[in-house]
């Protein structure tokens, strides 16, 4: 049995797809996160944490309507946002949804935690 | 016959293309100390800047999260974590650079640190074109021992105003307008993001698959 022409065009044609491109389906939903970080550092009046919070929350909700693990970093971005705002509860809260999600966070966001305990008793 | 030997050219050129696609093949790249250490997390350092661009490390800061958690990784949240070294007396990208892997072990807890120096950022103008330009190397390094598990260069321009059509005098009002245009829309944010995507995810000279995506692959 010989391979039909066309069979052979059409496996070239995968060969060179699938060789050279950065296949396979995306793990997260990314929504605003990466345009929120940039704009922070570029046009910050484009990016006040009251801002930033409306559009992660929004982020969030969207992942989990879609059954999809919330990217790394960002409940713990969220979370910095409610502390630059004052709302520590929030904070604590989003902090450690961080920790939940993603155990590698832990060493860092317990820093964060008992920085936060240690400030709210001096004051 | 005139068919089948088009046939055969067709064929020809498409894995000429597939062949040239993937350069690099020829220097493969070394992963053996990936594998021995192989991390879990990433912590990107605020990049060092060569580049005249002072934004430029905080642009392509925005742009590396993606990637890496692409490729399966925990990736410390970036702008925390520059908060957190600037809270800390380190105000700047040198002076984050230079904290000692003990330190980052023993406040962040990441496995790996990747550093990043800037080399080129922004826009190049010429009489009848401007280039913008993102070129910056990365290197991956063991939080434990220090060893060096990998490095990567991100390297990508695009130049506009050439394909006007439209003669000399056409090339340069649409450099003009390129130029123009270019000072309200940051071309390098794009760039950025493209070269990030093929630095880390390129199957041959990019990351070996972290821990996130070897499980997503399992299920």
């Amino acid at each position: 049995m010989s391979i039909a022409p066309h069979n052979i065009i059409v496996l070239a044609v995968v060969i060179f797809v699938s060789g050279c491109a950065t296949r396979s389906p995306q793990l997260y939903q990314w929504g605003s996160y990466e345009g929120l970080v940039y704009d922070m550092y570029t046009h910050p009046g484009k990016a006040e944490p009251g801002v930033q919070i409306i559009k992660l929350s929004e982020d969030i909700q969207r992942a989990s309507a879609e059954g999809k693990r919330v990217a790394p970093g960002i409940h713990a971005h969220l979370g910095y946002m409610y502390l630059i705002q004052g709302n520590s509860d929030s904070a604590v809260a989003e902090f450690t949804l961080e920790r939940e999600l993603y155990p590698e966070s832990t060493v860092f966001i317990d820093g964060m935690l008992n920085r936060l305990s240690q400030n709210q008793r001096t004051n | 016959m005139i068919y089948s030997t088009r046939r055969t050219t067709l064929v020809l050129i498409i894995v000429g293309l597939s062949l040239m696609g993937c350069a690099n093949m020829s220097a493969k790249t070394d992963y053996s100390a990936f594998e021995q250490y192989y991390p879990r997390s990433i912590l990107v350092i605020p990049p060092l800047n060569n580049s005249v661009e002072a934004n430029a490390p905080y642009i392509y800061l925005s742009t590396i999260t993606r990637p890496l958690a692409e490729a399966g990784y925990y990736v410390y949240p970036v702008s925390v974590v520059d908060a957190f070294l600037k809270d800390n007396g380190l105000p700047t990208p040198g002076e984050m650079n230079a904290v000692p892997l003990e330190k980052i072990r023993e406040n962040i807890g990441a496995d790996a640190v990747l550093y990043v120096t800037i080399e080129e950022w922004g826009q190049k103008f010429e009489l009848i074109s401007s280039k913008s330009i993102v070129s910056a190397k990365a290197r991956l390094v063991d939080v434990q021992t220090g060893t060096i598990l990998w490095t990567g260069s991100a390297h990508l321009s695009d130049s506009s105003g050439n394909s006007s059509g439209g003669g000399l005098l056409g090339d340069i009002v649409a450099a003009v307008i390129d130029q123009v245009a270019g000072s309200v829309v940051d071309r390098t944010h794009g760039l950025s993001s493209q070269a990030n995507h093929i630095m880390i995810l390129n199957p041959r000279t990019g990351l070996l698959p972290g821990p996130y995506k070897l499980t997503a692959k399992d299920s």
